[in-house]
């Protein structure tokens, strides 16, 4: 056994898998493979393909070792190549949906965080309104995630458009900066602090209408 | 924006707070309207929680079926390569 992934940099990772080392490449898949099947899911139609696409993904890592020049991170690396490869097959698949299928999803303008019937609208021009109409609660606390809660918070992902399902995948699932996700997903940090802002509330609202129904 | 924030206006900024992407004087106000609302306060701390609980997905496992298939794949690019 080799040491864990912890004690590796990027380059002795990368020298590692050039050496042909098993124990590298399971330390590494281990710990991005997840990652790069969900980051894949919103890119294509099923799980099934996801898995070929982050298959196809590690050929082009391994194909490509001699290509990481260090400039980025082997994650941000290995997750950009992903994404080219998802496009690709997305793209394809596309083709073979139905155009209805298709469309931009992600030009929703000026959608509210909070649904606006929560809060009071203003009584008269000397008041400004935008008060709670119905308090929010505090989630209850949970030291884990249960497999329900998990259904919930995967679900609404799932129903997320693209872009947005895209940037708080890597943000809050995987763990990257804003910085790398703007690199990665090639938008603006504006844009992506929109994406994230809009996903995030529409995952908080399944969850509230969620525990909402639980107490009920 | 106004000198106060309202409610509704405040959930709006929550990710560009936690971002650090206000102005020092939204900043400003964002704290001092959180430290007088309940309300706000709470959702506050949903949307917390809520990416908190986001996180958790990163504690999903590889089925066996496809480290097997990974190390399949490893070990032909080796051959291939050699």
């Amino acid at each position: 056994m080799s040491q864990p992934l912890t004690f590796y940099t990027d380059a002795e990772l990368v020298a590692a898998l050039r050496r042909g080392d098993e124990e590298a490449f399971r330390t590494l898949f281990e710990k991005y493979h997840a990652g790069l099947v969900r980051l894949a899911m919103s890119y294509v139609s099923n799980r099934a393909a996801a898995e070929d696409v982050a298959q196809e993904t590690w050929l082009g890592v391994l194909n490509g070792l001699d290509r990481f020049e260090g400039r980025s991170s082997l994650k941000t690396w290995i997750f950009t190549i992903l994404i080219n490869r998802a496009k690709t097959r997305g793209q394809r698949e596309s083709r073979s949906l139905p155009f209805s299928a298709l469309g931009d999803a992600d030009s929703d303008p000026d959608e509210p965080a909070v649904d606006p019937d929560r809060f009071i609208s203003p009584p008269d021009s000397t008041h400004r309104g935008g008060h709670w109409a119905s308090s929010p609660h505090t989630f209850p606390e949970a030291q884990a995630l249960t497999s329900e809660t998990g259904s919930v918070i995967r679900n609404s992902i799932a129903a997320l458009p693209p872009t947005q399902r895209q940037v708080i995948t890597l943000r809050d699932v995987d763990g990257f900066s804003a910085d790398e996700v703007c690199n990665i997903l090639e938008i603006s940090e504006t844009n992506q602090r929109v994406l994230l802002h809009r996903a995030r509330a529409k995952v908080r609202r399944a969850l509230e209408k969620y525990f909402a129904e639980g107490k009920s | 924006m106004s000198e106060t924030l309202t409610c509704q206006e405040l959930v709006e900024i929550v990710t560009g707070y936690l971002e650090d992407a206000l102005t020092p004087e939204d900043r400003a106000r964002f704290e001092a309207h959180l430290s007088a609302c309940k309300n706000c306060t709470a959702h506050f701390d949903q949307m917390r929680q809520t990416i908190a609980l986001v996180g958790h997905l990163s504690e999903e496992t590889i089925p066996e079926e496809s480290k097997v298939e990974l190390l399949e794949l490893f070990r032909d690019w080796k051959k291939k390569v050699r």
